[in-house]
């Protein structure tokens, strides 16, 4: 693991005369699972509640520290004290649990979703126009998905978005690529 | 193993002096992204969240005055994601020690705070890439989404402008992911897209929504502004009516 700057501000001839900058750096945010994982593993700690089980009331708390331009859409946070909810992984999780309520600009939103064995099996939009819950005003209707068959594709394309195990190999070869450098 | 990360910054000023400024711009953004990791890192023993995991399983209640204004922020984001996703999304029960790691959200959220190196710099036209979630500023920029079997290959392109696209999933067998609330790997779903304004969400909801499975395409569309693009386990393109703009059609 490494954090280490790598190399680069490589130029590259793009065609119309832009300036193409490109950097590289190596960051520990997303490690292979648990393995390096700290300390003494204890499941049983800490808050341990069912997730969202709270009607929840949105406090003026810890608010983000500041939002990067352009910046939509994003849920308000709420009372910044707890400690995220934990969950037992094991137990397969049953009953009904409400969302935080969330101001999206044009009214507040707060979601209601029933579990069983594990899966959600409804989600519920609740309301709260002003300070208390008015009730369900509306069955949250499933989007209507499109789909085709799986194609492989090769067309041009300027990045690649994939789940990190793409890239395992490429990130072990520029480690040792760095470790080698000295970085 | 860490993340990789790459900037990359299109600039149509000529010169030597344009190029100094986009480097240390670019330098900015991995300052800042340094700084976070060394905050944020679960696996650095000395990071905020370690402390603070460390408090956590020796059974100490945390206290928030001692704790960071992003540190805060980021637990409450961890909450508010792990109760709007009936707990899909789950800071703790992700990890076999139940350990807090909240980094399926920091990953994501520090990228777009480090962005605001380039926007301070005046950059428009930039890529930010960390290990596959990406940022975008400008465009249009087209992303292919990896296809989960030929690793040279992409199963979908996706046009974007001034927004995120962020992937979860399982390629190959694994427990990269598991769903923190019955402990299993997803099956329904080999991988899933969000495309929306912001990487900060878009990734996190991308995580939920994976181990939500086919279920998890309806949520991602409940958040304005951000869409789901999912392969499933049979082999299909699966994608909700905000994504559909930005899916380049292959007859297109």
């Amino acid at each position: 693991m490494t954090r280490q700057p790598a190399v680069s501000s490589t130029r590259l001839g793009l065609g119309l005369a832009s300036l193409v900058l490109a950097g590289l750096l190596l960051i520990g945010f997303k490690g292979p699972d648990g393995t390096l994982a700290l300390g003494s593993s204890d499941g049983g700690s800490g808050t341990g509640g069912a997730s969202g089980a709270s009607g929840g009331s949105t406090q003026g708390g810890a608010t983000s520290g500041g939002s990067t331009p352009g910046a939509a859409a994003s849920p308000p946070s709420t009372s910044g004290s707890s400690t995220g909810s934990g969950s037992g992984g094991a137990s397969k999780k049953a009953g009904t649990f409400d969302g935080t309520p969330i101001d999206v600009g044009y009214g507040v939103v707060q979601v209601e979703v029933t579990v069983a064995g594990g899966k959600v099996t409804k989600v519920t939009e609740l309301s709260l126009p002003s300070g208390g819950r008015s009730g369900r005003i509306s069955s949250y209707a499933a989007p209507v998905l499109e789909q085709e068959t799986l194609s492989a594709q090769t067309a041009q394309i300027d990045l690649v978005s994939g789940a990190t195990y793409t890239s395992e190999g490429f990130q072990q070869s520029l480690q040792s690529a760095l470790n080698q450098a000295g970085l | 193993m860490g993340t990789v990360v790459t900037v990359d910054v299109r600039d149509d000023r000529p010169g030597a002096d344009a190029e100094a400024d986009i480097g240390r711009a670019i330098d900015g953004v991995f300052a800042t992204l340094r700084e976070l990791d060394a905050r944020f890192s679960p696996y650095r023993p000395d990071s905020e969240v370690s402390r603070l995991a460390d408090d956590l399983a020796a059974g100490e209640p945390p206290d928030p005055d001692a704790m960071s204004r992003d540190l805060r922020f980021v637990l409450a984001a961890c909450d508010h994601l792990a109760d709007s996703s009936g707990g899909a999304f789950d800071a703790r029960g992700h990890r076999t020690d139940g350990r807090l790691d909240p980094s399926g959200f920091v990953k994501g959220w520090a990228v777009d705070e480090a962005a605001r190196a380039l926007e301070d710099s005046g950059l428009r036209q930039y890529a930010i890439n960390a290990g596959g979630d990406i940022t975008l500023r400008g465009g249009p920029w087209t992303v292919g989404i990896q296809h989960p079997d030929l690793r040279d290959r992409i199963a979908a392109r996706v046009s974007l402008r001034d927004a995120a696209i962020a992937t979860s999933g399982l390629y190959e067998r694994g427990d990269h992911i598991r769903d923190p609330r019955s402990g299993e790997t997803p099956a329904e779903l080999r991988s899933l897209s969000v495309v929306g304004p912001m990487l900060t969400w878009a990734d996190a909801y991308a995580t939920a929504a994976f181990a939500m499975g086919l279920d998890g395409l309806a949520w991602v569309e409940r958040h304005p502004g951000y869409g789901a693009i999912a392969i499933t386990s049979d082999d299909r393109l699966v994608w909700s009516p905000s994504a559909a703009a930005s899916l380049m059609r292959l007859s297109s």
